[in-house]
Formats: C-alpha cells, structure tokens, sequence
C-alpha cells in the first residue's frame, strides 16, 4: 500500500505541562454520553407556542480508546449538534457527558479550559476553518500558545506536528491561500493534535475533499490514530467514508440513534428499516448492479 | 400551434418513446472537438480546458467524471455559451450542436437556444431559483419565454403537468409557493421540471445531486432517469462521484487537468480501465460492497492549471510511469484501447490491461463480484 503521506517522524512526545489526565491505555472508556439531549428555542411565553427543536433527543454512546466511532446520518439529524455538545460549546438540556469518568456536563467555561486540550475537534471547510491572515506555523502554534508553551519547545512541536500530518515544516511560513484543500486539512489535523489530545470529534472532516484527497486524508487519519492510541467521533453524511474508517457505527435520526452495533453487523445486516433505506439509497459504483427505474 | 392542449399532447404523439440506445450510431446531438478555453488571471494563464473532444448520441447519458478543476463544468458552460469572457476566453475547437456550430451562433441566437433545445440543471437548486418569484411562476416563465403565442392558462396548466412528472404532489396547489418553502430535494425537482419544460435535446446536468442527502440524491436521480427517458434527450452528466456515473450513464469520460484521459462505455470504465488515474480514482473510492477496507490513494495532488507538467500531465502522480522518459517528454492522445470506442491517453496502456489481472489494477474489483469480460457492456 502506497500511503501519500507516511509520518515517518518517531512518535511525538507530549508537550510539557501534560493535562490533568494520564493517557487511557488501548480499550478504556475516554467518552460517555447517557441520554444527551439538546433543545434549541426558547420556552413558549405569550406570543410564542413553538416547540423547541429537539435536535438531540436523548442519545447515549460511548468511546474507548484507539476506536472509532461513526456517526452516520442525514443532514438535520443532529450529528453535528452532538459534535458541538461533546466539545461543550453548546450546554445540553439534560443528559450527561463524562470524559473518563468524570461529569462535564456543567463544567463552566473556566473548568473545561485545561480539559479541553484532551478533546479537540476537526472541521469539515478547511478554509474557513484557519485564519487566513496568520502563517500556517502560528495556526499550529496557537493551541499551544493558549496553554502555554512557549519558546524553542513550541518552534519544534509545531514542525514535528506538521512532518506527523504530511506537510514540510518548511511550508509552515506560508498563507492558507496558498494550500489546497487536502493539505489545509492537514494544517487542521495538525493544529488538533498541537496538545496531544485524547478524543479527537471528526465533523465531515472528508466531505469538503475530492476522492482522491480524500482518500489519503482517510489513510493519516487511521495510521495517526494507530500510532497515537487517538479516540475518534467520526461524523459525516457518507456511509461509504464511514465503513472505511469506523469501528463501530451509530446511525441518527431525527435526534436519535435509530441503530448502533459494530461495523460488519450494521453494514451487512440492518435492522432498522431506516438504516437499509439508507444503505440501498447509496449508488454502488458499478454499472451491473444498477437499480431498476421504478415502473 | 393553439391550444395548450396540443402542445402537451403533440410532442407525446410525434415522440417515439424511450429511444432505443442503439440510436447512438446516428448523428451526435452535440459534438465537442478539440475544445480549448483559458482563463487569464493576474497570476498567468490558467488552462483550464485543453483539446477536449466528445460527442452525445440522441438519448444517450454521457457522464463527465473528474476532480475539482479539471475543466468538466467549463467545458458545459461554453457549449451553452455560459462562459464569463473575460477572463475566459475559448482557444480553438468548435461545438456543434445538429450541425450547427454554437461557438459562432450570435447572442440572441444562443439565447433561443438556452432553455429550449439545451437546457441545464445546476448543483445547488436553491440559488438556481429565484426567490422572489413563486415556482410556478418560474416554470410559467421557462415555457413563455419561448413561444410567446402560448397563453397564461396554457402554460399553467402545462407546469402543473410538469410538475407531477417529476413527482410533486398536489402541483396545482403549490404552484404559488417559493422556493424557501421547498425543501432541497423538491426544488431540484422543480428546476428538473424547468429544465424538460421545452422539451430538450440535449441536457447538461451539473453535479444534480451534489447538495442532496443520500435517500433525497436516489429519488431525484429517478425522476432525472425518467425525464430523460420520457423527453428522448441527450445528456450531459457532470459529477465527481462515481457511484452516479455507474447508475446513469451509458458512457463515460474522465478528465484530468483541463483533458480527457480516457473514455469509453460505462462497462468498460469501471470493469476494465486502461488509464492509471481511472484505476486510481476506483481504488480512492469508499466503498459499500467489498471487504477489504484499506482505500489506495493517488499520491500527489492534482497539478497547476497554470504551469502544468509537460508530458502526461498525471506522470507526476502515476505508479505505471517507472521512471520513463516518454511520459514527461510526449504528450498523449487518446488513442483505441481495447474494445471499439475505448479509447485511453496514456503511452502504456496495454500495462493497465496486464496489471489489472492481478496488479494495482486488481485492487479497483477488491470486494466487488468478479466482472467476466463483456458481461459488462450494455450496448454491443
């Protein structure tokens, strides 16, 4: 196997003034979610008797170390709000969410400051993701920055960050105009990993990428979490992308997790009548296996 | 031409329903030869589209494959005379459309054109339509537009039918509604529905389902295949995913950087292709059906429009090149490659053929049952 982009670089030491939570080893529980639900809209007053939007309707999961998680649905389904709950950037209506045992649910901004370096997320739009005024090498460098490293230790984490991903660290003085697509992801991944996280939330982080690109995106991302014990929320609208990279597999809907089960169960044998609609709904790339025209 | 009655039933009456496909062999609808367009940019010429032939056959699909920029939407946008000049500007070649050559055809020529015997569906349904007009107004429009005799309840009674055509229901009902009360999938629909209105000959659909979820994308593919089908039009299938391409097309045409690389029956594409960056392209590709889940990605990434590399222009990127010289010294032309009408633009190409019997090659069928030689083709 060809890989684009083999991080040949020896596995990289964590930066100083390492987080309040030792490494999980491989296959211990890093996230939970019991009955997470998030409701958008304001209480019905006098003028108002709309219902919230119940974009997360209470759903449960967990992650262990070194595995993927696949979460897989339509766009509305609530997938990325799930995202942005499990980063705590939006507060969830009720439910909890424990990063290795602990409750993070109502964590104040101030506490989940030196824990959100464990959980770090990675975005679908590579552009719009960065700053385009800043040098790739300070877009790395600003999560390390924030928590404080400081000096030569940041100048060679950022390099070592950026030869992990794929990229030379001689391109790192360069503008994000100046990067296509699939390697500005790779600047995204790069400044994820910047504090050695122990999550990593994937939001469509392949949807943006022709086949191509977003193949070898696909390759870093299984080999760096091979070599990193990473913990991976894999979101995206693609079953295929999904098969690829997870191990196990949640399908939502409507705010919902309508099937979960380990990759080869979901995949070859759905039980859920809206797993299969989707599942048959996806065009097989090959020209004998057609669907026939509805009469 | 007087009633709005005959005009719905006279194009039914003449029509020979679904056309046979073996039609192919007659004249082409429209014929792209040697096409080149460029784009100057403050940064240097930017070739976007270079030497580009192909031809579509009454009621033939012909899907236009390949990743960002490689020139497949620049190449529709100057046979419908869409192509913003400046920056662009078309080089040489010429598009004929039943024989008439549209590169030459005058502004209001072109715009009698648009709409009627060529008409195109673009990726994002919602900023293809107006939203300040009602759909039914839209479509009303579309039909008006070009046959100024027809009547207002003519060509309302005409869009209604449209609209059930492509799977609206209780069109009559919603003909006053606006696009934002649409949904993606109904309004993809409804700029279907616009784009068979005056019964076309040929249709450019630019990455249709693109912006759709995936049970959505099944639907409108349908009701694309049954409009198609049912107007006997030729079409253009622009897409980047070849899960489409294996479901509509009839033939396909790859491109890379501004050309094509290969083109042939769909069967033969993803059955037997017989250039590198097809056989790459198959082996970046997710997949449902298989079991092997390692992808094989295309090292490198597309090249510079602007300082392509000389030669090939995917030897940078390509596993079969070995170091030889031919590639980076001579261009290719697309030259036959195996059975009629395959025809392939690399040097080595009979090599794809040897290593897909068990080589990189092989990888493109991992998982996928095993394809016997011309079980594929659909049309002999």
């Amino acid at each position: 196997m060809t890989s684009p982009a083999p991080p040949s670089a020896p596995a990289p030491a964590r930066p100083s003034g390492a987080g309040p939570y030792a490494r999980a080893a491989p296959g211990d529980e890093v996230l939970r979610v019991e009955d997470l639900a998030v409701h958008f809209g304001s209480p019905a007053g006098q003028w108002r008797r709309a219902e919230p939007v119940r974009a997360v309707d209470g759903i449960s999961f967990t992650l262990d170390a070194g595995e993927t998680l696949g979460l897989v649905g339509e766009s509305g389904c609530g997938k990325s709000t799930t995202a942005l709950a499990v980063m705590r950037l939006v507060t969830p209506t009720s439910g909890r969410i424990l990063f290795r045992g602990q409750d993070i649910t109502t964590h104040s901004r101030k506490r989940m400051r030196p824990l959100r370096r464990n959980i770090q997320i990675v975005f679908q739009d590579p552009h719009a993701s960065v700053n385009p005024r800043l040098t790739v090498n300070r877009i790395v460098a600003e999560p390390l920055e924030v928590h404080g490293i400081v000096g030569t230790e940041r100048r060679a984490r950022v390099a070592q960050l950026l030869r992990l991903v794929g990229l030379d660290p001689e391109h790192g003085a360069r503008h994000p105009h100046q990067f296509s697509g699939g390697q500005l992801q790779r600047v995204g991944i790069a400044r994820a990993l910047a504090l050695d996280p122990q999550v990593l939330v994937l939001d469509e982080p392949v949807s943006a990428l022709d086949v191509s690109i977003q193949a070898q995106i696909i390759t870093l991302l299984r080999q760096l979490q091979d070599r990193l014990g990473l913990a991976y929320l894999f979101i995206s609208h693609d079953l295929s992308v999904v098969r690829h990279i997870s191990h196990r597999v949640a399908v939502m809907f409507r705010g919902r997790i309508v099937e979960t089960g380990d990759r080869a169960t979901v995949y070859r044998s759905p039980t859920h009548a809206y797993t299969r609609a989707l599942l048959a709904a996806v065009p097989v790339p090959d020209p004998d296996r057609r669907r026939a025209l509805p009469a | 031409m007087g009633t709005g009655a005959e005009i719905v039933s006279e194009p039914q009456a003449s029509e020979p329903s679904p056309r046979p496909v073996s039609a192919r062999r007659a004249e082409p609808v429209v014929s792209i030869r040697d096409l080149s367009v460029c784009f100057d940019t403050p940064d240097g010429v930017v070739h976007a589209v270079d030497s580009v032939s192909y031809d579509v056959g009454p009621g033939e699909i012909v899907a236009v494959v390949g990743e960002s920029g490689c020139g497949k939407t620049v190449t529709a946008l100057t046979v419908l005379g869409l192509l913003p000049q400046p920056p662009g500007r078309v080089v040489g070649g010429e598009v004929r459309f039943e024989g008439r050559d549209l590169l030459a055809a005058s502004r209001r020529e072109l715009r009698a054109i648009r709409g009627a015997a060529i008409s195109m569906i673009f990726q994002d349904p919602q900023s293809s339509l107006n939203p300040v007009f009602s759909i039914g107004r839209q479509i009303v429009d579309v039909l008006r537009a070009h046959d100024r005799r027809l009547s207002k309840a003519d060509a309302r009674a005409r869009t209604v039918e449209l609209l059930s055509t492509v799977g609206i229901p209780e069109p009559a009902s919603r003909l006053g509604e606006y696009p934002h009360q649409w949904s993606g999938g109904m309004c993809q629909r409804a700029m279907i529905a616009m784009a068979i209105a005056n019964r076309p000959r040929l249709l450019i659909a630019d990455e249709p389902t693109t912006a759709l979820d995936v049970t959505t994308q099944a639907q409108v593919l349908d009701v694309l295949r049954v409009a198609q089908r049912e107007t006997g039009a030729a079409a253009i299938l622009i897409t980047h995913d070849l899960g489409v391409v294996a479901e509509m097309a009839d033939r396909v045409v790859v491109m890379y950087a501004g050309r094509v690389v290969e083109t042939g029956s769909v069967g033969a594409i993803f059955h037997e292709p017989r250039h590198p960056y097809t056989v790459g392209l198959m082996a970046s590709l997710p997949r449902l059906d298989g079991d092997d889940d390692n992808l094989d990605p295309i090292p490198g990434r597309p090249p510079s429009l602007i300082s392509r590399p000389s030669g090939c222009c995917f030897h940078p990127r390509c596993q079969l090149r070995r170091q030889r010289d031919r590639c980076v010294e001579q261009a290719p032309v697309l030259l036959e490659a195996g059975r009629a009408g395959h025809r392939s633009a690399c040097h080595f190409h009979d090599e794809v053929r040897s290593e897909a019997a068990g080589g990189a090659a092989g990888e493109v069928r991992k998982g996928g049952r095993p394809s016997p030689a011309g079980v594929a083709e659909p049309v002999p």
